[in-house]
């Protein structure tokens, strides 16, 4: 298990390394300048902009440029924002939590909908409930984010006066009022992302309990006189679930970007809405570091959701 | 004319048989009043009045928390490394000037105890040097005290060129020294007319020199006070997140009297203008809004019985369409809309004259800008002193038709003009921006009309104003025939924005597109007033000469100006704030309150 665990590591590290190239040509290649902004102030001379270019390396050719990135980045040196004038680590790390808290609670609340909803649905395949169940559903994954975010605010905010639409991580209450505050603001952000994430996950559920729950050892299960409530979470679940973990693992990035839209509407100040500023302000080490910081989740989770499959079923084995 | 007017009233001010109210009514009614009007009083021997305060609160603090939203929230907070005003907007919470400029474009005096003048003898009659009084008894957020050591080693971070410092080009060519502990004088190397420029306003504020000492040069990106500033402002700082928050909280320590009236500063950035403005004026979780550059109908409808009202500030930004004069699709030596070549229609002054008439600007106020815009015929629109009143504007597309009629500009089969087998097809482009993507359309119709075939083309904004020389659809590079933006006047006087247009400073592939003169429009007549107008201490000729180079412009058509646009910004409708339009909005900041 170790070994293969070290094994998976070290195979990610050059696809990781092929991951950071591609990303740092694409962005080198690509228009846009981080400076700018100076050029169209007219008291701002060119010299400034051209100082500032080479103090900050950007007349150096690709290649060189990274390779310097690349030994920074073996050294624990995630680079220098352009914009901020400071370290990207820190700038990413002052905003991981906001992102974390807002994404981890949309994903539980994604399963909190998605698996109860759909055991019982296929539990009962074809009546009201799984007809309702399918219908919201569609609506929930055909909604996308920007839409509902945007809904939700004129909804509870601007017509209710209920909830504040501006995230703020600096709530000035202590103790309980802070907790309530805190969930107060994060109501809407977390229930877009989460509603949106539970839709897809409830009809993967569904369908896959569906397939399992027709299998002969289900039948031989009820046959032995084992309840319907045993039946389905011990037999029948633990089995439908493999599918369903590759399916959570693999969307994880993809939520994350989800998230990048949501950020933006309610202003969390997560790495999502960094890595939007970043682009729009050119400021290439921040907009680098962010999507490398993806392409690690990616690898990661992919790793992740193997080494469930060992755990959920036995029969896989780790070579 | 004009000078003998203004003269003879600046005598009637200086003998007390006019005051001075009276003498800026006189001067708006020809045309004269704002910040220049009253340097005028100063270098023509009158002193210049501060800045009205209409502050009202007698005690400090008490106010409660201020919430202020700027959808770019400011990514750092050293105001000489800004690059773009929202970095100097969070600066100036803490980090504070000599002195700001207040609506009116009154100067009012932050650091400084006495506005300089001839008659105090702070200001030198021949205008090649300025002393400043500094006020005693001023501490820095951490207890040392503000001195002019301060003032001066500002000056010598700023002008090191090492430090690549956004504002060197206000100091490089200065000399500051200090006097005595409370006195520092300004050494121009010519008369300087605009002597108001270092250290005043938000992009000008003063460093500490005990905390930035060691960070000089190279090594300026490395001091820690660049992310948590000790300045001298009204509010003391407690927290940054680039892009996200500032945090600062009043210093009881302030050195005007019952100020600032809040006990804590909140700047929360990020997410767009349409909800930010919909945060402060129909929801109230904000107090202020920054740059509400929103549809006026939206703003409208988010008024009616709302919790804010959106504020409007005059300045000089003016959104115009320039014209190519040379050839953007032919090619010499590498080189596109190279300054040896002519543009094939525009040489033609009756099209350049046909495009101005074609121009609906009632329309684009209308239908994009409302309240936030003005028409105008002028490229300089302030501050009022140097606005011509000798140029018209008007909308009319038979008349744009005729001339081009009788300039032997036919309409062809396809009904689109041509004249010597060019036909009259141009090409417009400008940044991706809602209001302005309108503008070209409406420009677009009325054309058509007039037997112009226009292609338009939007540039995403990072592209169109880089400097990318790689990239040839920046605004320098103008490899179109028309385009359109607005450069900010950001301090009221237009040396600095008007000698962008020198021919010596086309933008060409040698100098790398880093010349200004962008439409590459070559006029001795305008080179030499500018020339002039920067030498010249007279108040009266000076303005007279940027008159005569804004005329200039307008006869040859350089640049048809499309809307003088106000600074737009949302605000609680129980809040005071002071905006200034040839200042940052936080320039004033100090004098802030809510009514109760």
């Amino acid at each position: 298990m170790s070994q293969y665990v070290l094994r998976r590591l070290l195979i990610a590290i050059p696809s990781l390394l092929g991951i950071s190239a591609v990303l740092f040509f694409v962005l080198a290649l690509a228009p846009g300048d981080p400076f700018s902004e100076l050029a169209t102030n007219p008291n701002v001379p060119p010299e400034v902009q051209a100082a500032l270019r080479a103090k900050f390396g950007l007349d150096d050719p690709i290649y060189l440029r990274y390779g310097h990135w690349l030994n920074a980045m073996l050294h624990g040196d995630w680079g220098f924002s352009f914009v901020s004038r400071m370290d990207v680590d820190k700038l990413i790390l002052q905003r991981l939590p906001t992102t974390l808290f807002v994404i981890g609670s949309a994903q539980i609340l994604a399963l909190l909908i998605a698996i109860p909803v759909g055991v019982y649905a296929a539990t009962k395949p074809y009546s009201l409930f799984d007809q309702i169940a399918n219908t919201l559903a569609f609506v929930g994954f055909s909604l996308p984010t920007f839409f509902t975010g945007i809904l939700f605010i004129l909804i509870f905010s601007v017509t209710l006066d209920w909830l504040p639409f501006v995230y703020t991580t600096d709530i000035k209450a202590t103790g309980i009022h802070w907790v309530l505050e805190m969930i107060r603001q994060a109501i809407m952000p977390v229930a877009v992302l989460g509603l949106f994430q539970a839709a897809s996950m409830t009809r993967f559920v569904r369908s896959a309990m569906l397939d399992v729950i027709r299998l002969d050892y289900v039948t031989t299960a009820r046959a032995k006189g084992l309840g319907q409530a045993k039946v389905i979470v011990k037999h029948v679940m633990r089995n439908a679930m493999i599918p369903v973990v590759t399916l959570i693992a693999l969307q994880i990035p993809a939520v994350f970007g989800g998230a990048i839209v949501t950020e933006q509407i309610f202003r969390i100040p997560g790495i999502g809405s960094l890595l939007i500023s970043s682009i729009l302000s050119n400021d290439t080490p921040v907009v680098m570091a962010v999507t490398f910081v993806f392409a690690c989740l990616v690898v990661l989770f992919n790793l992740i959701a193997d080494i469930l499959y060992g755990w959920l079923d036995p029969r896989i084995s780790f070579r | 004319m004009l000078d003998k007017e203004l003269r003879s009233m600046i005598g009637q001010v200086k003998d007390g048989r006019m005051d001075r109210r009276s003498f800026i009514k006189r001067m708006a009614a020809v045309g004269l009043t704002a910040p220049l009007a009253n340097q005028i009083l100063a270098l023509g021997g009158v002193a210049m009045a501060e800045g009205a305060s209409t502050y009202k609160p007698t005690k400090r603090g008490g106010g409660g928390a201020l919430k202020l939203l700027w959808w770019q929230g400011p990514t750092l907070l050293n105001p000489h490394f800004a690059t773009g005003t929202k970095d100097q907007d969070g600066s100036r919470l803490f980090y504070e000037p000599l002195a700001c400029w207040d609506p009116d474009g009154n100067m009012k005096l932050v650091l400084a105890t006495e506005i300089p003048s001839i008659q105090n003898g702070l200001l030198a009659a021949d205008g090649k040097s300025v002393t400043w009084k500094l006020k005693p008894g001023v501490k820095w957020h951490d207890g040392k005290p503000f001195t002019a050591d301060d003032v001066v080693f500002t000056w010598q971070f700023i002008k090191d060129p090492a430090t690549a410092a956004v504002t060197i080009a206000s100091y490089r060519d200065l000399t500051v020294e200090k006097i005595d502990d409370l006195t520092v004088k300004i050494s121009f190397p010519k008369p300087t007319p605009f002597w108001a420029d270092a250290f005043v306003g938000a992009p000008n504020t003063i460093l500490p020199k005990h905390l930035f000492a060691d960070y000089t040069g190279s090594k300026s990106r490395e001091a820690p006070t660049n992310l948590s500033p000790v300045g001298t402002g009204p509010y003391k700082f407690v927290e940054f997140k680039p892009g996200d928050l500032i945090r600062g909280v009043i210093n009881p320590d302030y050195h005007m009297a019952n100020r600032p009236y809040f006990d804590s500063i909140e700047m929360k950035g990020g997410g767009d203008a349409v909800s930010a403005a919909r945060a402060v004026i129909q929801t109230g979780e904000y107090d202020f809004g920054w740059n509400i550059q929103v549809e006026d109908d939206v703003l409208l409808r988010l008024e009616k019985g709302g919790k804010g009202k959106t504020v409007y500030a005059v300045g000089g930004d003016t959104e115009f369409i320039a014209l190519n004069f040379t050839d953007p699709n032919v090619e010499v030596d590498g080189e596109r809309s190279s300054m040896k070549t002519k543009h094939p229609l525009f040489s033609d002054p009756v099209v350049r004259k046909a495009l101005s008439l074609l121009v609906d600007r009632e329309s684009v106020k209308k239908a994009i800008y409302g309240r936030a815009g003005r028409t105008t015929a002028n490229f300089l629109n302030g501050p009022e002193k140097f606005v011509s009143k000798n140029t018209s504007w008007e909308f009319n597309v038979e008349k744009a038709a005729k001339m081009l009629d009788d300039a032997g500009w036919k309409p062809g089969a396809d009904g689109i003009r041509e004249k010597d087998g060019k036909k009259l097809k141009l090409l417009y482009q400008t940044s991706i921006n809602g209001p302005r993507q309108k503008t070209q359309a409406i420009v677009k119709q009325a054309c058509q009309k007039a037997g112009i075939d226009v292609e338009l083309k939007s540039v995403v904004a990072s592209v169109f104003f880089s400097s990318d020389v790689a990239n040839p659809d920046t605004y320098p590079k103008f490899y179109a025939d028309l385009e359109m933006f607005q450069i900010p006047l950001s301090q009221p006087d237009p040396s600095q924005h008007m000698r962008r247009y020198l021919s010596t400073s086309a933008a060409t592939k040698e100098n790398k597109w880093q010349g200004t003169n962008f439409p590459r429009w070559v006029n001795k007549d305008y080179d030499a007033a500018i020339n002039a107008a920067d030498m010249e201490m007279d108040p009266v000729k000076r303005a007279a000469l940027y008159i005569k180079a804004n005329d200039l412009m307008w006869e040859d058509t350089v640049f048809i100006p499309v809307m003088h646009r106000l600074k737009v910004e949302a605000a609680a409708n129980n809040l005071r704030p002071v905006i200034s339009g040839w200042a940052n909005e936080t320039d004033n900041l100090f004098d802030w309150y809510r009514e109760e």
